[in-house]
């Protein structure tokens, strides 16, 4: 039934999509895990102009398909002369570029609004009794503020980085040869369905899987001091409190 | 011209819905009250499809749907049939969010007090009666979160369907900007136009959570 030989043909072929998958994927995430820390304290901070300015752009993002986005910028900004007159010019042009732009842009959106949840949070008399004992604002959030969201957010943003990877698939539509466009010519090529599609949902169900198992490690070694057998109504309380319903 | 695909790329994301709903419903039954197999197969189906990209598993369907249906009518010797890219991409989608739905509607079956459904028992209700009368009415209250946002979700997830040939919005577009000349202005139409359809659906949603819990303490508050 599974024609092995044509696996093994194109298997070189699925190892480097796999890895230009996991070079956008990482690229992506480096870039939008650092944005999105800053933006989600400014998305959180008092001062509603700057918190507005952030929630319209996470906004417009999320709510708007990714597709749509990355073709903006792929094809887009070719219409607009200044742009292909100016020094950025070749980076628009490149496929890697707008695609590491759109997927950054788009994974800045949700994790902004991820982190900032988890950072309105955190309990008031936490943030008084620091401040109160003498720290700077800047400790405040770095000791205090930071550790706490992070741990609240983590299950979320590991979510988040599982939509992520799905979403490199899409890059295959501006002509990055990641698994999903390798599949696609491997279709293409040979009109099988197993061997094609079906190897690369193999390699993205152990993606998945992979990511997955790092976040419960991650989330096992950050919430460490939750796992301690308690009593299960306190357990479950401190499971409410840690990962609270965020609209 | 766009706003023709704007009709397309509802009537695509409504009917999925609808699709969705549906497998949900039947998913989640079979997680909560199904036996061993039917269990199984539910988290099977759950698990994967969770797991992979949506695009993967609508060119599966596509493709795979086609070679079906061609080995389908060789036998019968109807001759070569095209899979209509409307149905492909309309179960698609459907097949994709079902899965999404079924562990809403689950956690939305599990909410709904034990009791009441005994009580339904208690009456002489027969299961329809129990599950139409009392299970329905009383989870939608609790699904309609889960369901909201699986709908923003599958709204945008339509765009996809452009990549199978489908004559949505985005596909539109490509044509009007090949034409045109002008891309960036028809694709940032495109998601001016996705980003008024998500805001009116929150809206409309926030009004039908209101309506849902009229009748609970803090209804709709919480």
């Amino acid at each position: 039934m599974i024609d092995w030989e044509i696996i093994a043909d194109n298997l070189p072929a699925f190892a480097g999509g796999l890895v230009n998958t996991l070079i956008l994927l990482g690229t992506v995430m480096v870039s939008g895990f650092a944005i999105s820390v800053p933006l989600a304290l400014v998305r959180s901070s008092r001062s509603s102009y700057v918190s507005r300015a952030v929630w319209l752009f996470t906004y417009v993002i999320r709510g708007t398909p990714l597709l749509v986005q990355l073709f903006v910028i792929y094809y887009g900004m070719a219409q607009f002369e200044f742009v292909r007159s100016s020094a950025l010019w070749p980076l628009f042009r490149s496929p890697w570029f707008c695609a590491w732009l759109a997927l950054t842009i788009n994974t800045v959106a949700y994790t902004t609004e991820i982190f900032a949840g988890a950072i309105r949070t955190t309990a008031p008399g936490e943030i008084e009794a620091a401040r109160s004992i003498g720290l700077s604002r800047a400790s405040v959030v770095r000791y205090v503020i930071w550790p706490s969201a992070w741990r609240r957010a983590l299950p979320q943003y590991g979510n988040e980085v599982v939509m992520m990877m799905h979403a490199t698939a899409l890059a295959s539509t501006v002509t990055i040869v990641e698994v999903m466009r390798v599949a696609r010519d491997v279709y293409t090529n040979y009109l099988v369905l197993t061997e094609s599609f079906g190897v690369a949902a193999a390699i993205y169900l152990c993606l998945t899987i992979g990511l997955t198992a790092l976040f419960r490690r991650l989330e096992k070694h950050f919430l460490r001091h939750l796992s301690r057998s308690e009593a299960p109504s306190a357990k479950e309380q401190t499971a409410e409190r840690l990962n609270p319903k965020v609209a | 011209m766009i706003l023709e695909g704007l009709r397309v790329t509802l009537d695509v994301a409504s009917v999925s819905l609808a699709i969705a709903c549906v497998i949900g419903l039947i998913g989640a039954s079979a997680k909560v009250y199904g036996g061993k197999a039917a269990r199984l197969s539910a988290t099977a189906y759950t698990t994967t499809v969770r797991a992979l990209p949506d695009l993967l598993v609508m060119l599966v369907v596509f493709y795979g749907g086609q070679i079906l249906l061609n080995s389908i009518s060789e036998t019968y010797g109807w001759g070569y049939l095209d899979v209509d890219p409307y149905i492909a991409g309309v179960s698609t989608i459907g097949f994709v969010f079902g899965a999404y739905l079924t562990e809403t509607f689950r956690g939305a079956i599990l909410s709904v007090p034990a009791g009441q459904i005994e009580a339904g028992f208690a009456y002489g209700l027969s299961r329809f009666q129990v599950a139409f009368y009392i299970l329905l009415p009383q989870m939608i209250r609790h699904a309609i979160p889960g369901l909201t946002n699986t709908w923003l979700v599958m709204l945008k997830a339509t765009a996809l369907v452009s990549i199978i040939g489908l004559d949505d919005m985005v596909h539109r577009a490509g044509l009007a900007s090949a034409a045109t000349r002008e891309p960036f202005t028809f694709y940032a139409l495109v998601g001016l136009i996705y980003l008024a359809v998500t805001t009116c659906s929150v809206l409309l949603f926030a009004r039908l959570e209101k309506l849902s819990s009229r009748g609970v303490r803090n209804g709709g508050a919480a």
